[in-house]
This record gives C-alpha cells, sequence and structure tokens, in this order.
C-alpha cells in the first residue's frame, strides 16, 4: 500500500472520492476550504460533481436534491456554516436521506476563531437542527482516521438512511501525517429503491417528504426512526481504550485532544499515577458501554475537551454519576498541553491520597 | 357499449401527469390551472418517467401528492438549490420547481438569483399571487402599493414596507438565464399562452438551454377576499398593469421591448 504525506482535509476529501463520492456542495470557510479545492481539482477527473455553492443553505439543500436521487453526496464546513446548514440537516433527517457532513471546528461563538476547537460537540450530537432527530457523529483523532471513518460515514449513512457527521477539528484539517489509502476499494451498495430519480414509467412515483400534518402520523413517524437509532445505538457505538485495564483514574477525550491526552497518560504512567484513556470515536452514539466497562475499577474519571465542558456531561450520564468526573477544558482555539493535563490528573491523584 | 356511448368523443381528460386526487386548494383558486398546464407539457413531451419536481414551502407544498412524477418537497425558499442538487446528479432527468413569491422573491431570493445566473438547466414555475397564501394572506415582496394584508393593514406603504420586486425584469439581466416569460391564468387566451411557454420552458430544458422560468400571476381569492371572478378582473386590472405581459428573455430570439 502506497503512503502519502497529506494534510487532513485533503486526505479526507480523496477517502471521500474513494469510499463513492459523487456529488460536492461547498462553501469557503476556514479551516476546511482545502476539502472544497481538492474536490474542485479532483471531481471533474472523475466524472463527479464539484460545485461552490451561493451559500452554506444553498449547499446543504444541493446536497437534500443530490441525496434525493440516491447519489453519495458529501458538503463539509466549519463552526459558523454548520449553524447555516442546521435548516437543511433537519430536513434531510426528516426525509430520511443519506449524506454525509463535515465539520472542522474553530472557536466559537459567534465568529469566534479559526483555530481548533470542539465547542461544536453539544450542536452535533443534541441539536443539530429543529426537530427529534440525530445524525450519527464520528470523531477522528489521526489523519488515518478521517480517512477511514469517512467510507464508515458513507456506509451508515446508507444503511440507515440519515446523515452522518465526521467532526473533526481545525488542528487535524490542517495537520500533515502520512496516510494509506486502500488499493482496490470496493463501494458497498445499498438499497436505493426509494430514491427520486425519475421513476421511468416503472413504478409508483417516490416522494421525498419531511411534512405530516397529521400528529398521530407524525409522531409514529418519529417513533418509527427513533426504533432505528435504538439499534444505531446498540450496533454503532465505537471507543479506543489506553491503558485503562488497570487505571485508577480514566480519562476521556475525542479528536486531537485525545492526543494530548494520551500523551498525558504516557507522563502519568512515569510517575507512577494509573491513568489510562477512553476515546470516543463515535459521539452519536455515545460509547457508553465501552466508557462505563473501562471505568468499572477507577475511582475518578476526568474529561477533557477544547470546550468549556460539553461531552462531560454524556461521560456523566455514561456511568450515571457513580464516580466523580472530573472536568479540564480550553477553548476559543486554544489546545491544552500534555503538562497542562497532567497537572488536573495529579490534583485527582493527590485527592486520591489523601 | 351502448350506441350513445359509440358515437361519445372524449374531448377532455385528465393529463396523466396529474393524480386524480382532490387538492387542498381553495375553491377558485389558479393553482389547478397552473397543476394542469404543467401535466399537459409533460404529457406532450411525454417525459413523466424522467421528470423530477421540487415544490417547497408554501400553499404548493403538497403538490407532491398532486404531480405522477417523483417529487421532492423543499424547505421554504430552497428549490432552486434542492433542483440543483437533483440536476448536477441526474442531468438526463426533467427537474422543475413551483414556487410561490414569498418563497421565490424573499426567502429563497438568494437560491434563485444563483441557480439562474449559473445558468442551472432547470425550469421554474413561479406563481405570483401577492401573497404569502398559506400562512393567511400576509404581505409578500410582489405585493403591490397600497394593497392590502395582513401585515400591511393600512395598505402596502413603499417608504416603510418597501417596493415590490419585478422578478422576471431582474432575472432576465443573468447571463445564464435562457428563457423567461411573464403570463397570466386570468382568462383563454392567456392561459393558453401559459400553456405555450411552460411548454417552452420544459423543452428548453431538455435541449440543454439553461436556466428557465415562467412566471405565472395568480389569484389568491381567499386572501384577497374576493370572490374567484372578481379576483381575476383584479389580477387583469392591478397586476398586468404592475407585472406586464410578455417575453423577458429569449436565448435563441432577441427580445426588443
Amino acid at each position: 500500500m502506497e503512503r502519502n504525506l497529506m494534510k487532513g482535509n485533503e486526505a479526507l476529501a480523496e477517502a471521500a472520492i474513494r469510499a463513492g463520492c459523487k456529488c460536492f456542495f461547498g462553501y469557503p470557510i476556514t479551516p476546511q476550504t482545502e476539502i472544497s479545492a481538492y474536490m474542485a481539482k479532483r471531481m471533474p477527473k472523475i466524472g463527479g460533481v464539484f460545485l461552490q455553492a451561493e451559500s452554506e443553505i444553498g449547499a446543504i439543500n444541493m446536497v437534500l436534491g443530490a441525496a434525493s436521487t440516491g447519489t453519495r453526496v458529501m458538503t463539509s464546513s466549519s463552526s459558523p456554516g454548520i449553524s447555516l446548514k442546521a435548516e437543511g440537516i433537519s430536513y434531510i433527517a426528516g426525509s430520511d436521506l443519506p449524506c454525509v457532513i463535515i465539520n472542522v471546528q474553530r472557536g466559537g461563538p459567534g465568529l469566534g476563531g479559526i483555530q481548533p476547537s470542539q465547542a461544536d460537540y453539544w450542536q452535533a450530537t443534541k441539536a443539530l437542527g429543529h426537530g427529534d432527530f440525530h445524525v450519527m457523529v464520528f470523531a477522528p483523532s489521526t489523519v488515518q482516521e478521517m480517512v477511514d471513518l469517512v467510507t464508515k460515514a458513507f456506509d451508515l449513512a446508507d444503511k440507515y438512511r440519515m446523515p452522518t457527521m465526521i467532526l473533526a477539528d481545525g488542528l487535524l484539517g490542517q495537520m500533515m501525517e502520512p496516510v494509506t489509502f486502500p488499493d482496490e476499494q470496493s463501494i458497498n451498495e445499498y438499497d436505493k429503491t426509494w430514491a427520486a430519480d425519475g421513476h421511468k414509467n416503472s413504478r409508483e412515483h417516490n416522494i421525498i417528504n419531511s411534512l405530516i400534518l397529521s400528529p398521530d402520523d407524525l409522531e409514529k413517524s418519529v417513533q418509527e426512526r427513533f426504533k432505528r437509532y435504538d439499534r444505531i445505538a446498540k450496533e454503532e457505538a465505537m471507543a479506543q481504550c489506553y491503558l485503562t485495564d488497570d487505571a485508577d483514574i480514566v480519562l476521556v477525550a475525542y479528536g486531537a485532544t485525545a492526543r494530548v491526552t494520551q500523551s498525558a497518560v504516557d507522563l502519568a504512567r512515569e510517575k507512577g499515577i494509573k491513568a489510562g484513556l477512553v476515546r470516543p470515536q463515535t459521539l452519536w452514539p455515545f460509547p457508553v458501554e465501552q466508557i462505563r466497562t473501562a471505568s468499572e475499577n477507577a475511582s475518578s474519571l476526568l474529561c477533557v475537551e477544547m470546550s468549556m465542558g460539553q461531552m462531560v456531561d454524556d461521560v456523566k450520564l455514561a456511568i450515571n454519576c457513580s464516580k466523580p468526573v472530573h472536568f479540564y477544558g480550553r477553548t476559543g482555539g486554544v489546545i491544552p498541553t500534555p503538562a497542562q493535563i497532567l497537572t488536573e490528573i495529579e490534583k485527582i491523584a493527590g485527592g486520591a491520597k489523601e | 357499449m351502448s350506441n350513445t356511448e359509440k358515437k361519445m368523443k372524449k374531448v377532455f381528460s385528465r393529463p396523466n401527469a396529474l393524480a386524480d386526487v382532490p387538492t387542498h386548494y381553495c375553491p377558485g383558486c389558479t393553482h389547478g390551472i397552473v397543476h394542469r398546464l404543467i401535466a399537459e407539457a409533460i404529457d406532450e413531451l411525454d417525459c413523466l418517467g424522467d421528470t423530477i419536481g421540487v415544490c417547497p414551502v408554501g400553499c404548493s407544498v403538497m403538490a407532491y401528492d398532486y404531480f405522477n412524477c417523483d417529487m421532492i418537497q423543499a424547505p421554504h425558499g430552497r428549490a432552486p438549490a434542492v433542483a440543483t442538487g437533483v440536476k448536477r446528479a441526474k442531468p438526463d432527468n426533467i427537474v422543475f420547481t413551483y414556487q410561490g413569491d414569498g418563497d421565490l422573491a424573499a426567502i429563497g431570493t438568494g437560491e434563485t438569483v444563483h441557480a439562474a445566473t449559473r445558468g442551472e438547466n432547470i425550469t421554474i414555475i413561479f406563481i405570483n399571487n401577492t401573497t404569502y397564501g398559506m400562512t393567511g394572506g400576509q404581505m409578500a415582496p410582489t405585493t403591490l402599493p397600497g394593497q392590502v394584508t395582513q401585515t400591511t393593514p393600512y395598505g402596502r406603504d413603499t417608504d416603510t414596507a418597501g417596493h415590490p420586486i419585478r422578478v422576471s425584469e431582474m432575472l432576465a439581466t443573468l447571463d445564464g438565464v435562457a428563457y423567461v416569460e411573464r403570463v397570466a391564468v386570468d382568462s383563454i387566451k392567456n392561459i393558453n399562452r401559459a400553456k405555450k411557454a411552460i411548454k417552452k420552458a420544459f423543452e428548453y430544458q431538455t435541449q440543454k438551454k439553461g436556466f428557465t422560468i415562467i412566471e405565472v400571476l395568480s389569484t389568491c381569492p381567499t386572501n384577497w377576499g374576493l370572490d374567484p371572478v372578481k379576483a381575476l378582473k383584479w389580477l387583469e386590472e392591478n397586476m398586468v398593469p404592475y407585472y406586464p405581459l410578455g417575453v423577458y428573455k429569449d436565448k435563441e430570439v432577441a427580445v426588443n421591448e
């Protein structure tokens, strides 16, 4: 397998094309613009579609249109742009359409900054638009994982007929790392008989729709969708554990923060503190079982995020608040250092000894 | 078959592209006429199996039940973007949107102008009835100066509520646009013209000529507070002078006004 040194954003775009993405609709925003630029270069060469939309709202609705025809389609943006896409994402979810949405997070709120952030966790996992719905959210922590999770995101979007999101951050998008792509990638086929792609007078007309005016029918439709979500929660939650078997303090971190946190765990081990790390790879569904199991023998947990504390709520819920869950976060584009996290670990460990 | 049945010649029937279901439109509303014209055009061009319709929020939101082609319901104002996604993914299909004035010229102005200037090879059927029908008759971007609506109870004051938008004239200035015509459905003569315009727009699309839009001056008797006949008269006397009928752009023919 060939190894390429690639920027996270470009590796992600290439992986999407190899996963069968045929249409990309984007709009410029830092720090994800390389994805658009890469798509603009590559899509015409492979007979795909690249289109720079008039707005984020335009882009997500073009995604809705292409997805309605059963075509693999993707859009990408960064935090303020995702807020604009929220309307369309809700319609896509309500219409049971598959698509992949990339959020290369930057600091907020408002225009915020352009440095890495994880402050859109709540938005991604709890409220990516109005109404009762979820999108699957993947959290890569290396450039290679950006590549690997994009294929999964397309497959699971098709399998469950729902939008999926790669929640990256400016650090992962901008950094370069060696990546390998599968030599021959077979693209999994899923049922698309629901698609509005012209019935050729050979079937009833298909309707892509999220409007259900009868409360009873709408409730039934949402409940059906949530049965699917229950299945996803059981089958698709993913997390990686690092030195958690004998850990007394279990750290929980995702994305780029997990890399820094892993270094902090190593530093703590050098000092004789039994620290371990659970790294959620899916944020919705949240890896509840993995966190519960990994922290079974621990005395406390420490959640580290590039936010004021968002995922920490889910960590507390995962263990039913049965143990202390500490939090350390930096925000606004500030990346925590291993030393800072180590200090937090030492505080907790010191407290435990007393 | 009896003798009388044998002698009967069928001179009028429902177009194949129009579903045989009752619509939710108010009595006297001209949506039904325009739906029929679109369906006739689809039948005559024999493209039902290749056509995909997009209906956004507004009175026409439930049009997905009325046309027998594949249909997509779009968010408010976003139909041209949705249609762009459909057309780019499936360029060989015929794609049309059916949008009201609030949808197209207020919340969806950006999507409309940019689909037009990109020359997206889609057809927009634009219903201009100077009001937001579905929500109960508020001021639309096309509401006439002085016109009373729920949100202009003293008549549209252009000093505070701005001026109406003449959509056809505006879009005709864009290079990506292949065909723009404003028609009305207030008389037999005008309905026949509207039919020709809609069919021509679909034909241009099959010939990949670019963006086509037919603005249809329509009535909303319920929200105008007029009976259907008076509403047609009101259209003729008030709307047509402000929104003159005619071809505003035709890529194939130089339009001299």
